[in-house]
């Protein structure tokens, strides 16, 4: 048996790229959300149940009011989609977890998803316990980045202005990222066209839904040409 | 019906119960060894690219190319994340570079 601390120690290792990637972005959120008028409680209470990056800087926009719930529920499954491909890769080793794994479930965010895909974990360490280690410690940086970003909102002297484009660019990092990782440009092409005619018909305000919508249709259109070009690559593992 | 009045809390309440329930999806119907149907596996694949193109563009709606500055800090920002994670891969540098940048040219420049 492997005492705790030995557990702890090589999830914290592990988890050191994740810890200066969440607190940062978690900073960011944490002043975005305090500018849009809600201080560190919320920005605490938003990173401990929703606990997503992308998705919570959406929320951001949605918390303004103006968009029905029929909107809402649609756009967070369409941001969140990708998530229902990481569980595939995890059934059985969450289910051999018992009541750990719903915690699991609950914490498969992109980067926790790529640690437990990537790690090679020593023989003599429990690999369910170091699973749940690097789940936690992930979370607590993203909480601790949040709220300690809504404190910082409410002190900052400097004239903020502009800090918001912290969501452009991280949405056009993972364009990026995403760009190279297919071979196929056509599904983020698609992408690009709904968005902006959709935008160019039914305006800012509204423009979201329809822009999926024609999205999914196309890319179900055009999945044969899709598929051909995209190598059958296996996702972790 | 008009939608009415939805307090911030049952938002947040909503955005956390979709989230799980995207989470735990695959748990629920593929928990049996059953197969994932095809179509699914094609949009979980082909889909993300797309909505995170929409997003990009979500981010930027409410930029006006008609009136000053034409939505000028917008790409010359954009512009910056992209070279800067072209050529580092470095997702803090990207974003933390292109939102100082952006941040001076609203502030300072435009």
């Amino acid at each position: 048996m492997t005492t705790k601390k030995e557990i702890l120690k090589y999830a914290f290792i592990q988890t050191l790229p994740v810890l200066f990637g969440y607190l940062f972005m978690g900073i960011a959120f944490g002043i975005l959300l305090e500018e849009a008028g809600y201080n560190f409680f919320w920005a605490f209470f938003i990173s401990l149940t929703v606990y997503s990056g992308s998705m919570q800087f959406v929320l951001i926009g949605m918390l303004g009011g103006g968009m029905g719930i029929i909107s809402m529920i649609v756009l967070t499954f369409s941001v969140q989609c990708r998530h229902i491909f990481y569980g595939l890769s995890f059934i059985e080793k969450f289910k051999a977890m018992g009541k750990r794994g719903w915690y699991m479930i609950f914490s498969l965010t992109d980067e926790t998803y790529s640690l437990l895909c990537g790690m090679k974990i020593p023989e003599e360490l429990d690999k369910k316990k170091v699973f749940l280690a690097v789940a936690v410690l992930d979370q607590s940086y993203w909480v601790i980045g949040c709220t300690l970003g809504g404190i910082m909102g409410s002190l900052i002297g400097f004239d903020t202005t502009g800090i918001d484009f912290a969501m452009t660019a991280l949405f056009v990092v993972i364009f990026i990222e995403q760009w190279y990782s297919f071979h196929s440009h056509l599904p983020a092409l698609v992408g690009i066209g709904c968005g902006t005619a959709s935008l160019l018909v039914f305006g800012p305000g509204a423009f979201i839904l329809p822009a999926l919508i024609g999205s999914v249709c196309l890319l179900l259109l055009l999945k044969n040409t899709i598929v051909k070009e995209e190598d059958s690559q296996e996702v972790c593992q | 019906m008009s939608s009415g009045f939805i307090t911030p809390f049952s938002v947040i309440m909503l955005v956390a119960g979709c989230t799980f329930a995207i989470r735990s999806m695959p748990f629920a119907l593929f928990g049996g060894g059953k197969e994932v149907p095809p179509i699914i596996t094609a949009l979980g694949e082909m889909l993300p690219p797309a909505v995170i193109a929409i997003l990009v563009v979500y981010c930027l709606k409410s930029v006006s190319l008609v009136t000053a500055p034409h939505g000028l800090p917008e790409f010359i920002a954009v512009g910056i994340v992209a070279i800067l994670h072209i050529w580092k891969r470095n997702n803090l540098l990207s974003i933390g570079g292109g939102t100082l940048v952006y941040m001076v040219l609203v502030q300072i420049v435009f």
